[in-house]
């Protein structure tokens, strides 16, 4: 850094500089972009499985509306097995899997898929704990009108609790960020690969802080944009 | 409108079985309002929730209109449910819906035509005087609006039972009269069958037709409110009536010295008076005729729903046989005589 620094001063030594280094800005936005989407497409699929793997998870449990405790205490057991995986050993876990899927397991594309899959159980939990903090006396509200559980769920459960979901929402997204600069270092693009082969494989000080930087902004809007738009939902509320 | 017949809940917590509910057997008539009141834990809420199944009962059956609801099959007890609407103590209104379309949530349940359901919204927010709250979020009204809106939307089916879980329990007391007021409204306008419970003897005492006492998951004490006012019998209904209407003679009272009475009886009697009677100059007429002297040593007059009901300690003092006609022409007035101490 203090190079990087040093070198700006002379203006000869500026242009050195830039020349050497003209290819970091191109670099940078597109393995941003390889995030972004890495992240976006597998934040998508982590809920298109893990927001109904919760609401089971929730309304299985005893007392609930669908009540099942066999489905429950195995899809319980099967979230908490996968959650105990480090993402880093789950990523060459899978490898089979994620080439049976897209065909190699190095790449953008390809990230996705553990990605995805290591979020799913994550996603499960935070929905779960999500709509466990609903009043138990609106799911009675509701039953006592005739509702039926598929009506408690998305009239009650989905609806109530959409301040806490949508930060959820906010949290795995965050989450993946970190899990795709490790899905990085094994090959699978985006500022994670960045980082890695130049930032620390070659020791190109100006990649790693700037993709360290990017990582901060990147984080900072998505948690800002989950605050947002839970404190609007609960505002309107009010 | 309602029966149930030998209804036994038990709790299984753990090891533990927890009786809640033994073995009561209890009819409500169509269109009255019928009042359960018991302390906590003692079984009052298991009783009400087992009407509408929210609680299944471990024995026992409950009819509801002429319906088995303890013999349906999921499904038809989901239609049988949108008939029997149900207010609360903690309201249950959705956060994330208007005041408008929490009274339209059972009709969505219902699956109810849009046109018609926003129609039957708007006059039931009428009824419940709510109209310029339509578009309000439940956080900023006060309880005794929630509480309209809870009974706006339980209507929303037409139903014909109400149950109402402790819905004025966390109110204040001119709300409570407020909301009270408003069931009784309905009760009279639509014919609707109330069943209420309760720990407040004033709810008891404002609106109910009938009440039931229940003790210890048992139901110890039934009758038209009137008469249990009037005449409890056991000592958990005159606790309750206590905290309302003071029927105890103080006990000084009770031990007070005899002055001279110079060849006379003293005789301390409690008076009871319900209804029409109240109004009428019958202790006067009494003393005049029979030749007593009477010293009023305590006395309230309160009302039992419309009645004028109350209790009266009077001092009588007299020659033993005029005192004893005097009673006797009181008791053929219909009131209520209980000779508390004589000499």
């Amino acid at each position: 850094m203090i190079e990087i620094l040093t070198g700006l001063i002379s203006q000869e030594s500026l242009i050195s500089f830039w020349e050497a280094n003209s290819w970091v800005p191109e670099a940078l936005a597109v393995a941003t972009w390889e995030t972004i989407y890495m992240v976006a497409v597998s934040t998508f699929f982590a809920y298109v499985f893990g927001l109904p793997l919760g609401i089971i998870l929730v309304t299985t449990s005893p007392g609930h509306v669908l009540e099942n405790i066999r489905v429950n205490q195995v899809l319980g057991s099967i979230v908490n097995a996968v959650r105990s995986i480090p993402f880093i050993v789950f990523l060459i876990l899978i490898i089979p899997f994620t080439r049976l899927v897209v065909g190699t397991y190095i790449g953008t594309v390809a990230s996705i898929v553990p990605l995805t899959l290591a979020a799913i159980p994550f996603v499960a939990r935070l929905v779960e704990t999500s709509l466990k903090e609903i009043e138990w006396g609106l799911v009675e509200a509701a039953l006592s009108m005739g509702a039926s559980a598929w009506q408690v769920i998305y009239k009650v459960l989905i609806p109530e609790a959409m301040p806490s979901l949508s930060l959820g929402v906010a949290i795995t997204t965050i989450n993946l960020v970190g899990y795709s600069a490790m899905a990085g270092i094994v090959g699978g693009g985006g500022l994670g690969t960045l980082a890695y082969y130049y930032g620390y494989q070659r020791y190109e000080d100006l990649v790693m802080w700037s993709t360290v930087i990017v990582l901060i902004i990147l984080v900072q809007s998505v948690q800002m944009l989950g605050d947002n738009l839970a404190a609007r939902i609960a505002k309107k509320r009010r | 409108m309602i029966e149930i017949r030998n209804l036994t809940k038990i709790y299984t917590v753990g090891d533990q079985r927890i009786l809640a509910l033994d073995n009561v057997s209890l009819t409500v008539k169509k269109g009255e309002i019928f009042g359960i009141i018991g302390l906590s834990g003692a079984g009052k809420s298991t009783l009400i929730r087992c009407v509408n199944m929210l609680e299944r009962p471990t024995h026992g059956t409950i009819f509801v209109d002429g319906q088995e609801i303890t013999a349906l099959s999921e499904e038809e007890l989901r239609v049988a449910r949108q008939k029997i609407g149900m207010i609360f103590q903690h309201f249950n209104l959705l956060s994330s819906r208007t005041v408008f379309n929490n009274i339209m949530f059972p009709l969505e349940i219902a699956r109810v035509p849009k046109k018609e359901a926003r129609q039957r919204v708007q006059s039931l927010l009428e009824m419940v005087g709510l109209t310029d709250k339509a578009d309000v979020y439940p956080a900023q009204l006060s309880g005794g609006q929630k509480q309209r809106v809870g009974i706006a939307r339980a209507l929303a089916n037409r139903p014909s039972l109400l149950l109402s879980d402790e819905a004025t329990s966390a109110l204040d007391p001119q709300t409570t009269r407020s909301i009270l007021e408003l069931l009784r409204d309905i009760n009279r306008r639509l014919g609707l069958t109330i069943l209420l419970i309760t720990h407040d003897m004033n709810v008891i005492k404002e609106v109910c037709d009938r009440v039931a006492v229940i003790d210890n998951s048992r139901i110890v004490e039934i009758g038209d409110v009137l008469e249990v006012f009037s005449n409890p019998q056991t000592p958990t209904a005159r606790s309750f009536i206590g905290t309302v209407i003071n029927r105890e003679i103080p006990v000084e009272l009770l031990h007070r010295p005899n002055g001279d009475s110079g060849g006379k009886t003293t005789r301390l009697v409690r008076v009871s008076f319900i209804g029409a009677s109240a109004g009428e100059p019958i202790i006067s007429s009494m003393i005049r005729q029979y030749d007593i002297e009477a010293n009023i040593l305590y006395g309230n007059i309160d009302r039992v729903k419309d009645t004028p009901f109350g209790n009266l300690a009077l001092e009588l003092i007299g020659s033993p046989d005029m005192i004893d006609s005097g009673l006797t022409y009181l008791r053929n007035r219909g009131l209520e005589i209980e000779v508390l101490r004589s000499d």
